[in-house]
């Protein structure tokens, strides 16, 4: 073998932000998603200002963790139906590595970007500029945790036709933890209070699915390519 | 002249798809120089066979071993060795004939731009390489799939239904292609319908429902 494992992962990784390059529409849709539902409840609900500071990291997160489920239903689906999920499989490169790369490239395009985005929505919510540090942690934490358990949820649907309601049953009661944790960090932030625990909590989550998550997703997109 | 140990072996292999018995105890061997060419009518497992002869498809009985190991224990180095054309060109319909070549034999092995260029140009389609896959007839993406199988520089070529979709010229650039392949020292498992017309030594084996 004259490839080693990091240009494997860098290869698929530079395939996957070329693609998504090239389909800017695919990129934009759960980000304009994201903006639109929290900018929808503090227009629908005419709260005072502070009840919607109450409610922000509930809202913002929830938002989140939708929009971010959009955008898992192609996560292997597009190779498979092409064929080119059999290509990389018999890549001599091992099916977890693939999955490994496909999943880090699929948070840079869509978890990255709502990080990014997420302080134009706390501003829409009244979150404190000095919770914004927080709030960004937090959600590039939760986002990356979502993709892993993602992977999973995506491997095991990407057979079937309409895959993406199971994807999110399957995908949203593991995503509850993520939920707790984030919106009491970003609420405990809009307090004043110091969020370290649960951030902490965050961060094991995080590595507790990127360690397990690839090789479960693995099994299951062996079983489909079969 | 070449042991069983030598190349690929498949022995008594069962599929079953469903309560479908698909493949009802085939083996097969295939050594260095040789072309197998596997024939039958539809729904015989001509294409099962070969999924299980890349190892994507683990059979139910019976096992698949390359140069005297099974498969399943030497899975990255046997598939270095090998290079695999589904019937569907596998191709990304939004990355062009090139790029689609660079991600998928740089997974394999090291090749430079003018290697991959050298390989479209030689299955004729050296004109696409910086036109979007999407954009190409079918003939000329099963010629840029046949540009990638040559661009692996593997020794055992899987080939389901290569001449699907190409006119006159592009069976017999195949069938030159093939040739030189085997010639050379490689061996190739080729699912195809009609017979081929090739100079090397075939052998042929009928799949029966």
């Amino acid at each position: 073998m004259n490839v080693g494992l990091w240009r494997a992962m860098t290869l698929v990784v530079r395939r996957e932000l070329c693609l998504s390059f090239r389909r800017p529409d695919q990129l934009l849709q759960p980000l304009v998603f994201f903006l639109i539902v929290t900018t929808l409840f503090p227009l629908g609900l005419s709260l005072q200002l502070s009840a919607l500071r109450d409610m922000a990291p509930g809202v913002l997160w929830v938002a989140a963790l939708l929009s971010s489920l959009l955008s898992l239903d192609s996560l292997f689906k597009s190779d498979a139906d092409d064929g080119t999920l059999e290509q990389l499989a018999l890549s001599g490169q091992g099916l977890t590595v693939i999955v490994i790369a496909k999943t880090l490239a699929h948070w840079l395009v869509t978890g990255v970007a709502l990080v990014l985005v997420s302080p134009l929505v706390g501003t829409a919510l009244d979150i404190p500029g000095s919770a914004f540090g927080v709030m960004m942690g937090s959600l590039a934490l939760g986002t990356l945790t979502l993709s892993w358990l993602g992977a999973i949820g995506a491997a095991l649907t990407v057979g079937l036709r309409r895959g993406n309601v199971l994807l999110s049953l399957i995908v949203l009661p593991l995503a509850m933890p993520l939920l707790i944790f984030g919106a009491g960090a970003t609420d405990r932030a809009i307090s004043g209070v110091s969020a370290v625990g649960a951030l902490y909590f965050l961060a094991a989550l995080c590595v507790f699915t990127c360690t397990l998550a690839p090789f479960a997703a693995t099994v299951a997109l062996r079983i489909t390519l079969e | 002249m070449n042991t069983a140990a030598d190349g690929l072996r498949v022995e008594k292999v069962h599929v079953w798809r469903g309560d479908r018995h698909v493949l009802k105890g085939v083996s097969l061997e295939l050594a260095p120089r040789e072309l197998l060419h596997i024939c039958g009518p539809n729904g015989t497992g001509k294409t099962t066979l070969l999924r299980v002869a890349c190892g994507l498809l683990r059979p139910e009985q019976g096992a698949v071993s390359w140069h005297g190991q099974a498969i399943t224990g030497i899975e990255p180095k046997y598939q270095a060795a090998l290079a695999y054309a589904s019937h569907e060109p596998a191709l990304k319909g939004d990355l062009t004939a090139l790029e689609n070549l660079y991600f998928a034999v740089g997974m394999k092995r090291r090749a430079t731009a003018q290697e991959l260029r050298m390989s479209l140009q030689r299955t004729g389609v050296a004109g696409c390489a910086d036109l979007p896959a999407r954009v190409l007839s079918a003939g000329q993406r099963r010629r840029v799939a046949m540009a990638r199988v040559l661009a692996m520089g593997a020794s055992l070529w899987l080939l389901d239904e290569p001449f699907t979709n190409l006119d006159a010229a592009g069976a017999d650039l195949v069938s030159g292609l093939l040739q030189e392949h085997v010639g050379g020292g490689g061996s190739a498992l080729v699912v195809a319908h009609h017979e081929l017309a090739l100079d090397c030594f075939v052998r042929r084996l009928e799949l029966t429902p």
